[in-house]
């Protein structure tokens, strides 16, 4: 009898019970799968350095990527505007993907809708979709402003947003003062950064036209990129008021995707307001925090806009000195006794913790912003990064990486793989072993099969409830940030001395 | 909010938020079911209307995510751009056992990941190519198939030309599937198009290395059990336990071998009628192998299914059957009289895809729950037909139900538990309202069988009894 009442088990244990060993046992005669033996001799052959080399050498196969495609990171970026509604051109199933994937990293509700292009709109193109779709969402949904994307479909079949866009309006579907900005985000092209660029271009584009004042309004505009950490967005709020700054945040998605929980559903959550956005054209200058995200949308800036536009990643101490401190020069104000003080606790948390990250070989992937971010705090902990992974690379950021990790002794080691995939990395961390990966839910199958401790830092965390309610940025970001590596680390120490009478005698209750 | 009168009226009032022409089309997918009535009123498996939410997925969802995504032993290639096979990459715990990487491949991500160029000059030639790197890097997987994203059928690849030479070169079965986004309404027509790739590349005579097989008199097959948190093994060891033979499962934990052998076998049993009755059709027609449905949620359920299925067989597993019910309905009464009390006329509102939105009912129906409201993704009519043997008079019944609607819905009835898809799940749990993911079981499972029953009920329990749900209101807020 396999379940008892008072304790009943799931998938976890229930399988491991005799009669359920017994079924697998019995099946294998039906699947005509490979011998154990034969799985073991290869498994360990993929573990080789001639496996490495072969592996390196495929030039059409991505196998386990870190990246996604464009329309992900557009509507990431469009939920940050008050009252947004995303609206994806093309087949539907792509909106399906989007909600669910964000919606099993935030565990929070994720409205967007397509215009459900099928074979028809195929051949005939999507205009009729468009026309149709815009006027149910306005009205079902009541939204202030709706941000057009596409997916692929639509982008090989050559749908033209900008048009579609007016004759809808013409045909009456939402009134012809209402915003609808629209990028093009075609998914065989860049990643999903590429897509939060385009539809931020897209949207300040829409929104500030004509807004241009004689003067500035004084205030500093805030793009974070693509952003998974809402506690970031808090901490942004919190350094930038510290420092008395008047900031509009391009776009603040934070109370959209980290929301209460007060009995009452509202699918419109927090948001920039659209008067304030629109107002950002006169603001004194742009800060970015992601330089690969922003791309475009500085560019913009910089030549439409006449503005100044400046990158910070302002990841562990340096990079948040370096942020505080622009921040005060732009105000003319001093950085605070309170922000000082902050400082000072990072510090010390990271002179405390130094002993146990000293030396340690580390493997990471994600964004290149991200990856950056990483590896100025890595190097101030000194750490080695070894292996660098990043999908979606472009030759900018490799430079860059390259150069941040030239100012450090603990950098000489790094390789940047640009381009690759989370099966490379698989072959690097099986010839060339590092103490700790850093990386995406994904990374699960990597320390299954290498056994390298994963720490848990990009997008998307699905398997790890809450982490990205955290921040990684500002000094409270790196007490995060070192909280995580040091802890996990010593876990794993923990889990290395645990056997009783072998390797126990270093199973210390102080460290 | 009780009465058929009461619930059509709730029906007009959310149509009369659409615009005239989308209220229109949307009426017809929303209805009450009146007892008596041969299907449930509404229409179904026609295009969503652009702009209104739908939950709906498509073709490849059906395809690689549904049906061939399971079948361990073979690399599937999310052939396009990057996106699908990022998206759909381990998302639906269609558990396996097997080596990951070496001999299985359930949980990795292939793709060929499509640049500009490749939307121009076509992808056939890299994909000919990325299929020898798939048999240089994993020599031990079973076979290939190539997963369509739109942008395929839209360039006009040959993908069949491409199949035909990499199996050749290869020496294994190669899958062309044309499961492109566009096509279709849902992922329905992806379920299909799977379905009748396995017809023309896999069960073919002459296909690739024939399967040995020595047959028994009491060989089955269960189809359409996708093995969600192990279901269809906690299905399985009730039909082995019976004294039948399992030969292939379709397609959760299973390999390209099992699907050879389904043809070959006496019976085939179909769980999920909706992505897989076409296959099952196919093999009754051309080998001659009767199919029949099978309800494996709740005991109720189980039991009649376990005699039914033994009314094709002879004493021995009808006495097997006998058997297996007297083993387990003490689990299964000590599983009810422990949650009964607790879920006793819990009202439930329903809306998933597959055979869910019907075939669970009688699971909560064994706890003492009442459905008030179920609803399909991307059901077809005889979807529909098969739900009124299971629902009771008045129902609120929504075909590819909208996020206004559902919302709607569920604001006017205020079921105990809403039992959906994790698109869903935070909205509701925002209004206060247990919930419970019906396609993934939230990460547990299994549901399916006896064993599953048990885990079933400890579920509903936890998410509806969980002290959480008494703080969301802040004591000062009258």
């Amino acid at each position: 009898m396999a379940q008892n009442i008072e304790n009943i088990k799931d998938h976890v244990e229930l399988f491991h019970q005799p009669e359920y060993q017994e079924l697998f046992q019995n099946k294998k005669c039906f699947e005509g799968m490979p011998t154990s033996d034969l799985v073991g001799e290869t498994a360990e052959w993929t573990k080789t350095w001639e496996y490495r080399e072969k592996n390196f050498a495929r030039e059409n196969l991505v196998i386990n990527p870190a990246k996604a495609c464009q329309p992900l990171g557009a509507i990431l970026a469009a939920v940050g505007f008050e009252g947004t509604l995303p609206f994806v051109h093309g087949s539907q199933g792509c909106v399906a993907y989007f909600r669910t994937h964000f919606t099993r990293h935030f565990k929070e509700p994720f409205s967007a809708v397509s215009s459900s292009m099928t074979e028809d709109a195929a051949v005939f193109g999507g205009l009729k979709n468009m026309i149709e779709g815009l006027a149910n969402a306005y009205t079902l949904y009541n939204p202030k402003m709706i941000a057009v994307c596409t997916t692929c479909m639509a982008e090989v079949i050559g749908d033209d947003l900008g048009a579609f866009i007016i004759t809808s309006k013409n045909e009456g579907s939402v009134p012809k003062d209402f915003p609808v900005p629209y990028a093009h985000t075609p998914s065989f092209v860049g990643s999903h950064i590429t897509g939060y660029d385009n539809m931020m271009k897209g949207i300040l584009s829409c929104l500030t036209e004509g807004k241009k004042a004689e003067t500035t309004n004084g205030k500093i505009n805030f793009i974070p990129g693509f952003e998974t950490y809402m506690g970031n967005l808090r901490e942004l709020k919190h350094l930038t008021a510290a420092l008395g700054v008047d900031a509009t945040i391009l776009a603040d998605n934070e109370d959209y995707l980290d929301s209460p929980n007060d009995g009452e559903y509202k699918m419109y959550q927090g948001g920039t307001p659209l008067v304030e956005a629109a107002d950002s054209i006169n603001a004194t200058q742009t800060i970015a925090l992601q330089a690969y995200s922003t791309t475009k949308t500085r560019d913009y800036i910089e030549k439409e806009w006449q503005q100044k536009t400046a990158v910070y990643r302002p990841w562990g101490i340096k990079g948040t000195d370096e942020f505080v401190m622009a921040l005060s020069e732009a105000t003319g104000n001093p950085i605070p006794a309170e922000i000082e003080k902050e400082r000072g606790r990072a510090v010390d948390a990271m002179t405390d913790t130094q002993a146990w990250l000293h030396g340690k070989k580390a493997a990471l992937y994600g964004d290149p912003d991200l990856v950056m971010g990483l590896l100025q705090f890595l190097l101030e902990m000194g750490v080695e990064p070894v292996h660098i992974v990043v999908s979606n690379s472009n030759p900018e950021f490799e430079a860059e990486a390259q150069a941040l990790l030239e100012t450090s002794p603990y950098g000489k080691n790094a390789t940047i793989w640009g381009g690759k995939d989370l099966w490379h990395m698989r072959s690097l961390l099986f010839t060339e072993p590092v103490d700790f990966l850093i990386g995406n839910s994904y990374g699960k199958y990597l320390m299954r099969d290498t056994k390298t401790p994963l720490i848990r830092i990009g997008y998307p965390i699905f398997d790890r409830h809450h982490l990205h309610r955290y921040s990684t940025i500002g000094y409270n970001g790196a007490i995060n940030l070192l909280n995580w590596i040091a802890n996990t680390i010593l876990d794993e120490l923990d889990r290395r001395t645990i056997i009783p009478s072998k390797t126990d005698i270093s199973y210390d209750l102080i460290r | 909010m009780t009465t058929t009168d009461d619930k059509k009226q709730l029906i007009q009032e959310v149509l009369d938020a659409y615009p005239e022409k989308a209220a229109k089309k949307r009426q017809k997918h929303l209805n009450v079911y009146e007892e008596g009535q041969s299907d449930c009123g509404v229409k179904s498996n026609i295009k969503s209307i652009p702009g209104v939410m739908t939950t709906r997925g498509c073709a490849y969802a059906g395809s690689k995510g549904v049906v061939w995504g399971p079948i361990k032993d073979m690399v599937h290639i999310s052939h396009g751009p990057v996106g699908c096979g990022y998206y759909s990459w381990s998302g639906r715990r269609n558990y396996y056992i097997g080596t990951t990487g070496i001999d299985s491949f359930g949980t990795m991500d292939f793709t060929s990941d499509f640049q500009e160029r490749d939307i121009v000059f076509g992808g056939d030639k890299k994909l000919l190519k990325l299929i020898k790197e798939i048999e240089e890097l994993f020599p031990l997987n079973g076979g290939v198939t190539i997963q369509s994203e739109c942008p395929i059928g839209l360039i006009g690849d040959d993908i069949e030309a491409v199949a035909k030479k990499a199996s050749k070169e290869i020496g294994k079965t190669v899958v062309p599937v044309r499961c492109e986004g566009f096509r279709g309404v849902s992922q329905s027509l992806g379920h299909h198009i799977a379905n009748d790739t396995i017809r023309d590349w896999v069960l073919t005579p002459g296909e690739k290395n024939p399967v040995e097989f020595e047959s028994t008199p009491y060989d089955v097959a269960i189809i359409g059990d996708y093995n969600i948190g192990g279901d269809a093994w906690s299905s399985r060891i009730l039909l082995e336990e019976m004294g039948l033979r399992v030969v292939a499962q379709w397609s959760g934990d299973g390999t390209l071998q099992e699907m050879k052998c389904t043809n070959k076998v006496k019976l085939n049993l179909v769980h999920c009628y909706r992505s897989m009755n076409y296959i099952s059709r196919h093999m009754e027609e051309k080998y001659g192998v009767p199919w029949m449905e099978y309800n494996f949620f709740g005991p109720t359920q189980i039991a009649q299914s376990l005699r039914e299925i033994a009314s094709h067989f002879d004493d021995k597993i009808k006495e097997g059957a006998e058997r297996v019910i007297a083993k387990y309905q003490p689990q299964a009464d000590a599983v009810i009289a422990k949650y009964r009390p607790l879920l006793e006329n819990k009202t439930v509102m329903i809306m998933v895809g597959g055979l869910r939105p019907r075939h669970v009912v009688p699971a909560f129906r064994d706890l003492g729950m009442k459905i008030v409201g179920t609803g399909y993704e991307f059901a077809h009519n005889d979807d529909y037909k098969r739900t009124t043997h299971y629902i009771e008079d008045s129902t609120l019944i929504y075909d590819d139900v909208t996020a206004y609607e559902f919302e709607k819905f569920i604001s006017a009835l205020q079921p105990d538990l809403v039992a959906s898809g994790v698109k869903e799940k935070y909205v509701f749990q925002k209004m206060a309202l247990p919930f419970r993911q019906m396609h993934s079981w939230d990460y547990s499972g299994p549901y399916h069988g006896y064993d599953g029953f048990a885990i079933f009920a400890r579920d509903m329990d936890l998410a509806l009894n969980s002290p959480t749900w008494g703080l969301i209101k802040a004591p000062w807020r009258k």
